[in-house]
């Protein structure tokens, strides 16, 4: 079951491919970020070269699908008005300590009332969204 | 300091605005709008519209330079500029641009301007409303991270977390806006003041730092500037305001996607700052008068810091309201009511407030306003900031 609704846009690869084996990855429920093979720096969002070593050979690794909440919110006016009956719900922006500390957005599942702590340990939950030929997965989040 | 500055070469010389309308009220069109702004900067700086010769404006604006030079049958139009990506971040960027090619010969008489219409822009309809997204945003749209609110909340959030900083500091950051906005008649909140219990009572928009009055407002209205030489501006009707710093732009990767900022909790001036000082050659003291960009509190709070005026840990008891209100105020802060309760004219609003308080025309003078520092956008990718000053400051 969605934490929102099916009423958000879908999330498309982007037409330049840059993007697809994130989201490949997410619908095999494994989570995969760019990491450099020259000087090992992790990158997220994925680029086409390492901002670090400017080499153009960056590769998917698949990683653990934890962290910590490096921030939070919890939204109660909906935008758009359809996630109405959905608020509040919680965005975190969640601290990757395994891959370098890069960050990911993401909703914290369960209670949208329920308290946060910065720095507390979360973990991957995917979520599927199955609408046929537009079918996605989300990585979300869990205490 | 290097030789190749703005300083003093530039002035702004007329300011122009329309009425300003609650969103959607505007009986006018937004060119006609953009248009009766630009006209009332040349009669403002009593020059002759067909003087006017290049345009310089910042993302997402829509009535566009040939048109405009078309329109007002501008004998030639030598200068058309756009300050890329941010939204409101790049109107002190568009000034400088404009400053820069003043001063480098390139045109003579250059507008910067924003005019708005809900009506014309769909401005805030299509948020959220296509069925499908892809690039950086499909990282945060399917989440519901979908406002600008919503965007940059958790920018707001660890910081007052890392500083222990308390909701009062926003509250008199908002607080200072609506008590400017009741000496202002032009201020879409004239006559509406806002108290601490209705601050506190507020709704919250997003929870924990953003309550409804930490939000700007959304307007019709239009507002534009006229930069002009040094030289032809102390030839004109008014006591110019002269540009003598502008700084553009972010700190290393600000921009990075999916909010992967390696100073995330910014406005995104810690670079900028410092080189508007050198180029300016004031430091943060020196500054009389403040108009700061508010897309919500938060980021003011950040652009403070940032910019010298206040230290994290003196947050909580320096942001208290009797120190942000002309005309007596240690650090007076948008004298005009800005973009919470003037209107929100993405930040040129701010820039004619600051003209008008290095003229002596505000509505909330401060005495004896020398120096003023407005600043672009808090926590978008560019931000700008760019400091005025009277003559004896040249």
């Amino acid at each position: 079951m969605a934490y929102l609704n099916e009423e958000l846009p879908v999330p498309l690869v982007e037409d330049d491919g840059l993007d697809a084996p994130y989201w490949e990855a997410a619908r095999q429920h494994k989570l995969k970020v760019q990491r450099c093979t020259q000087c090992k720096t992790f990158q997220w969002g994925p680029e086409w070269i390492c901002h670090y070593c400017l080499s153009y050979d960056v590769e998917w690794v698949e990683i653990e699908g934890s962290g910590r909440i490096h921030s939070w919110q919890r939204v109660w006016h909906p935008i758009p008005a359809s996630l109405k009956d959905k608020v509040p719900y919680l965005i975190v922006l969640v601290e990757l300590p395994q891959a370098g500390n890069i960050k990911m957005i993401g909703n914290l599942l369960g209670d949208g009332s329920q308290p946060v702590e910065f720095g507390a340990p979360v973990t991957t939950v995917f979520e599927d969204h199955d609408r046929g030929e537009q079918s996605y997965t989300l990585v979300q989040w869990k205490l | 300091m290097t030789s190749r500055s703005l300083r003093g070469k530039t002035a702004i010389a007329g300011i122009g605005e329309t009425t300003y309308y609650k969103r959607g009220k505007s009986p006018y069109p937004e060119f006609r709008l953009a248009l009766d702004a630009i006209l009332a900067a040349a009669a403002d700086a009593g020059l002759n519209p067909r003087e006017i010769d290049g345009f310089a404006s910042f993302a997402d604006e829509r009535s566009t330079p040939t048109r405009l030079a078309s329109a007002l049958g501008l004998k030639e139009l030598k200068f058309a500029s756009l300050a890329w990506e941010g939204g409101g971040g790049g109107g002190a960027g568009a000034l400088g641009t404009a400053a820069a090619a003043v001063a480098t010969g390139v045109a003579d008489c250059v507008v910067v301007w924003r005019a708005i219409t809900s009506g014309s822009s769909r401005r805030g309809v299509g948020a959220g409303g296509s069925a499908s997204i892809q690039g950086d945003r499909a990282m945060w749209y399917p989440y519901g991270m979908i406002s600008p609110a919503q965007m940059f909340a958790m920018r707001v959030n660890r910081f007052m977390h890392d500083h222990k900083i308390e909701a009062s500091a926003l509250r008199a950051i908002a607080m200072a806006s609506y008590t400017h906005a009741q000496t202002n008649p032009r201020a879409v909140m004239y006559g509406k003041p806002l108290t601490e219990a209705a601050y506190d009572d507020s709704r919250y928009i997003i929870e924990p730092f953003h309550r409804l009055f930490d939000c700007c407002q959304e307007n019709d209205g239009a507002s534009a500037v006229i930069v002009t030489s040094a030289e032809r501006a102390r030839d004109l009707k008014q006591k110019p305001a002269y540009i003598l710093g502008a700084a553009q732009g972010t700190s290393y990767r600000f921009a990075a996607k999916a909010h992967n900022s390696p100073d995330y909790a910014s406005a995104g001036f810690t670079s900028l700052a410092p080189r508007l000082y050198e180029m300016a050659g004031v430091k943060p003291e020196d500054i009389d008068v403040l108009q700061l960009y508010e897309n919500f509190t938060g980021g003011v709070l950040m652009v403070l810091i940032e910019h010298g005026f206040i230290k994290p840990e003196e947050a909580n008891d320096f942001l208290k309201l009797e120190n942000l209100i002309a005309p007596d105020g240690k650090l007076p802060l948008n004298t005009s009511g800005g973009n919470l309760a003037e209107c929100y004219m993405h930040g040129i609003g701010l820039q004619i407030e600051a003209v008008r308080q290095l003229r002596g025309q505000s509505a909330a003078q401060v005495k004896n306003a020398r120096l003023a520092l407005m600043a672009s956008g808090p926590m978008v990718a560019p931000t700008s900031n760019v400091i005025f000053g009277t003559a004896e400051t040249l």
